[in-house]
């Protein structure tokens, strides 16, 4: 155990963990369901995670988001609940040395198996069901293939992500399966890199809760990222657009080199593409698993998207970053089934850090007397520039 | 690249058999010894995209003038701050520019003498721009109403009765030098707003560049371009003159439009609105105004009929011809909205607007005055020059109707004062033997020079091209200069000019050197030429792209692509010399390339 650090104690503060009972979701769903389509900041986002009210943001937003719930940190916090869990995870917590990282891989493993071994609370496992049912029949498919996604919560921490190692789960099916991703979703918040991570800045373990979000699985021919500025110079009249072939895994992993063009989201209008070599991509298979394959020669060096789909990516950006009012990171796919003008969907949209944060200032002083302006202008040759 | 510079003009060669062509010109445009040192260590570049052939004396006249009047507004009128004039040479009859900077040290002191100048025009742009209308119209109508005519045997009994004393002789003198005063009023009504509108525009254009580094040039243009431009009229009555051909039924009459019968009871309704809609409308040249070779609409009626044939033909197969002018507005409007909403703060809204609202009132005058004075003024102007080369062939003065096109101006006095002096007399004339072996010299030397492959520049080349209107008019840019030095530094097949109008297409290429050819051109071709005139208009939804080897944002091309969406790449400097006609060629009016593809 770390002497130097008690304030990663767990034992100490589990009160803190017991008190998130007290805060209920709103009745309209369940304490433990909160759909995308009726998602209330003011009352749900201290219970759905970063991840999962982003996207219930969007879709209030009436972006093109796949339909889905929200798993909330409720259910989370009714596993809680279990004192033997509690003493074991502390035992096996207090048993870390922080400088040993090959034994505490094992011991993070043990941590995991431990949490995901506990039974369900019934009353979660009927929420979760009746949810995934509801899901299946709102899109028309039986054992309808969803995401399931961590989506932590920490309210103070400003890089709960970090904090909480979030984990994708693809392509899963049948409620039974969907229960015991929730799970695996749970534990991961207990991943070595985790723990090591929350001990390094110094945050408890009890900080974080984990909410989880199920949501409708697309098909991508091609996915990837949007930012609602040219990165290289901070000009916002245009999107920056990576893309490659099939799952946004690839690029969001950095697996390969992908496609990169630039749009003017004014005019509408792809003004700079660079093509590269895509070798593999993730794809989901027929029999329900999502593989990493090679592509075909003449695919690899194919643009991903059409211009079309670049014009609708980027309008879709630009209308996401008119909602939240700032620049905006988006992560997009291009659905393989939905018809050609609606397949474009949004993943997730976060606020753009880089440019965002610098200080914004007017462009020129005085730029307002027209005829100094002027003069300025013609003397000094901005314009050399071409 | 650096060690590089451009053909020393002293030691350029006249082509074989054309080693006299000075004298085609005024001493004073050409490179002289007394100002060798002052030449050779200047850049000097040819100016392509207004005068692309060799020029005969009247058309040198026209240059010079032009070129005179422009400077005289920067230099001595409004006192443009870093810019003098545009000095400019004739060199084996081809048209050299080299701009001319203000010391720097003496620019601090012109800004406030350029503030109160251009302030006051800025101030009232609107009375003022009311007023130039006027005194251009005026002065269209007093050129038409001066009289070449052949003098006559016996004066009018009027000048008799009513006691005025002043002959036929006298007016024809009087005339003609009040015509060579007429041509340099116009052109300087042509400058007067000229300059200062592009500095409104570029001061819009340089914060939209700070603003947006990345904004194309064409995203600012779009902003600020009017909606109902009087220089698409010509082109806009077209259409309703092939409309109504066909509500007359007589449409089947334009299948050829080098014989069009208009006979008929229906042809001769359709010829009165013809004969509405040409004056002023038509006055509307094939090239750019500057050559005694445009062809007029009004006069040769084939170019606008063959135009007329293809509106009909697009009318008869259900295509919806009229420009969408409320989805023009409405885009222009939404793209102004986004722009301003995408600047990151209020004050900079501001001065959006404030800069934005000047640009557009002064765009009108930049988008109509080439109406006015290329197109219609020079109509008329070349009217009269043939009028009065007509009535001294036609009196033995000289031996052909165009035999006038190579006399400089100053020898046309002498040939006057002949022609006025024996007529009073009534004995015979001296000019057409003594002009006759000039007349046939020169003739040669025109052809010979014609010939010629002009070098894109001269002399010293610039570190740096800061004059705003070398920029902004002809697109010469530092940028372009080194390219133009090191030419064969280039990718292989690839040619780079400026984003003029957006997309990309593939097609054939189809190289168009002079108005004449422009019929050739076939649907889906991509046109590529030195330059387009705005009367090529009706060829613009013919064509999938256009590739021009000069032209800057502002020039005639860039402006009538972005009108009809057709993608085009301006200002490449060799485009017509890589590109030969049937070459399969990419163009990217985004980035500004063309890539030969086989």
């Amino acid at each position: 155990m770390c002497e130097a650090c008690p304030i990663i104690d767990w034992a100490d503060e589990l009160p803190t963990i017991r008190s998130f009972t007290a805060r209920k979701v709103a009745a309209d769903m369940t304490d433990n369901i909160v759909w995308f389509d009726r998602y209330d900041r003011d009352k749900h986002k201290a219970f759905v995670g970063g991840k999962n009210s982003s996207l219930g943001e969007m879709m209030m937003a009436e972006l093109p988001v796949p339909p889905g719930f929200a798993i909330t940190t409720n259910a989370y916090e009714v596993m809680w609940s279990d004192a033997a869990l509690v003493d074991d995870i502390n035992e096996l917590l207090r048993s870390i040395d922080h400088d040993d990282y090959a034994a505490n891989i094992a011991t993070a493993g043990q941590i995991r198996a431990r949490i995901e071994s506990v039974p369900i609370a019934d009353a979660v496992v009927a929420d979760i069901t009746d949810a995934y049912a509801a899901l299946c029949q709102h899109c028309g498919v039986d054992n309808l293939p969803v995401a399931v996604r961590s989506s932590a919560t920490a309210e103070d921490l400003p890089d709960a992500s970090f904090a909480g190692q979030q984990d994708t789960y693809l392509w899963i099916q049948g409620a039974d399966s969907v229960v015991d991703h929730v799970r695996r979703c749970w534990s991961s918040l207990f991943t070595d890199r985790a723990i090591a991570y929350r001990h390094s800045m110094g945050y408890l373990h009890d900080s974080i809760a984990m909410s989880v979000g199920v949501q409708k699985m697309i098909d991508p021919v091609a996915a990837g990222v949007a930012f609602t500025l040219n990165p290289t110079n901070g000009d916002r009249s245009q999107v920056a657009i990576d893309s490659s072939w099939g799952l946004g895994e690839a690029v969001v992993s950095g697996e390969v080199t992908p496609d990169n063009f630039l749009v003017d989201k004014v005019l509408r209008e792809v003004v700079k593409r660079e093509i590269s070599d895509k070798a593999i991509e993730y794809r989901l298979t027929d029999a329900g698993t999502v593989d990493k394959v090679e592509i075909e020669t003449e695919r690899r060096t194919s643009a991903s998207v059409t211009d079309d789909q670049l014009i609708g990516i980027a309008m879709l950006a630009r209308r996401s970053e008119k909602h939240y009012g700032c620049p905006q990171d988006v992560e997009w796919a291009v659905d393989r089934h939905l018809p050609e003008g609606e397949n474009i969907v949004m993943l997730q949209s976060r606020p753009e850090t880089v440019w965002s944060q610098k200080a914004v200032s007017p462009i020129r002083k005085n730029s307002g007397d027209v005829m100094e302006s002027i003069v300025s202008t013609l003397v000094s040759p901005l314009h050399t520039k071409k | 690249m650096t060690e590089k510079r451009f053909p020393n003009p002293f030691e350029i060669q006249a082509p074989a058999g054309a080693e006299g062509w000075r004298e085609l010109y005024p001493y004073s445009v050409t490179f002289s010894e007394e100002r060798r040192e002052y030449e050779e260590n200047r850049f000097w570049f040819w100016d392509s995209m207004h005068w692309g052939t060799a020029m005969t004396p009247w058309d040198s006249h026209f240059f010079e003038t032009a070129i005179a009047t422009l400077s005289q507004m920067n230099s001595r009128h409004y006192r443009i701050p870093p810019a003098d004039g545009i000095d400019f040479r004739v060199l084996n009859g081809y048209a050299y520019l080299s701009p001319v900077a203000v010391d720097p040290s003496k620019i601090e002191a012109r800004v406030p003498e350029f503030m109160e100048r251009a302030g006051h025009y800025f101030a009232n742009w609107d009375s003022l721009y009311q007023s130039w209308l006027v005194k251009v119209k005026d002065s269209i109508g007093e050129i038409e109403a001066l009289n070449f005519s052949p003098l006559p045997e016996m004066e009018e009994l009027s000048i008799i009765t009513e006691g005025t004393a002043l002959g036929s002789g006298h007016r024809m003198l009087s005339d003609y030098n009040r015509f060579k005063d007429l041509i340099v009023q116009v052109w300087q009504y042509h400058f007067e707003f000229l300059n200062l509108g592009y500095a409104a525009y570029l001061d819009f254009f340089g914060f939209c560049k700070e603003a947006f580094p990345s904004i194309p040039d064409l995203g600012i243009a779009k902003m600020v371009a009017g909606v109902e431009v009087d220089l698409f009229r010509p082109n806009e009555e077209l259409k309703l003159l092939a409309k109504k051909a066909i509500d007359l039924g007589i449409q089947r009459a334009f299948d050829d439009p080098e014989n069009v019968n208009l006979a008929s009871a229906a042809g001769i309704e359709w010829q009165a609105a013809w004969d509405e809609a040409s004056d002023p409308w038509f006055n509307f040249t094939s090239g750019n105004g500057f050559y005694h070779f445009d062809e007029i609409w009004r006069e040769h009626t084939a170019v606008p009929y063959a135009f007329i044939k293809d509106y009909i033909a697009k009318i008869e197969a259900g295509d919806d011809i009229s420009r969408p002018i409320d989805a023009i507005q409405a885009e222009r409007d939404r793209i102004v909205e986004e722009y301003r909403d995408l600047l990151a703060t209020d004050e900079d809204r501001e001065a959006f607007d404030g800069k934005l609202g000047l640009a557009r009132t002064v765009f009108p005058y930049v988008e109509n005055h080439n109406f006015y004075i290329e197109h219609w003024t020079m109509s008329v102007v070349w009217r009269k020059v043939r009028e009065l080369g007509a009535t001294l062939a036609k009196d033995g003065l000289l031996s052909a109707d165009d035999d006038l096109l190579f006399l400089r101006l100053s020898e046309v006095d002498e040939v006057l004062w002949d022609y006025y002096t024996n007529w009073a007399v009534n004995a015979p004339t001296a000019s057409k033997a003594h002009w006759a072996p000039t007349i046939e010299r020169r003739r040669g030397i025109h052809q010979k020079l014609k010939g010629w492959q002009a070098p894109k520049a001269l002399g010293e080349p610039p570190e740096v091209i800061t004059e705003p209107f070398t920029i902004m008019l002809w697109g010469i840019t530092t940028d372009s200069v080194s390219t133009w030095l090191g030419g064969d530094d280039d990718v292989e097949g690839v040619i780079t000019g400026m984003a003029a109008s957006p997309g990309t297409v593939e097609g054939l290429a189809r190289l168009v050197f002079s108005p004449a050819d422009v019929g050739e051109i076939q649907d889906g071709e991509i046109l590529v030429a030195p330059i387009t005139a705005p009367s090529w208009a009706p060829v613009f939804p013919k064509i999938q792209a256009c590739v021009t080897d000069i032209g800057g944002m502002m020039s005639h091309a860039a402006i009538v692509c972005r009108e009809y969406s057709v993608p085009a790449v301006t200002g490449t400097g060799f485009g017509t010399d890589k590109i030969k006609t049937g070459d399969r060629i990419r163009v990217d009016g985004s980035s500004g390339t063309v890539t030969i593809l086989d």
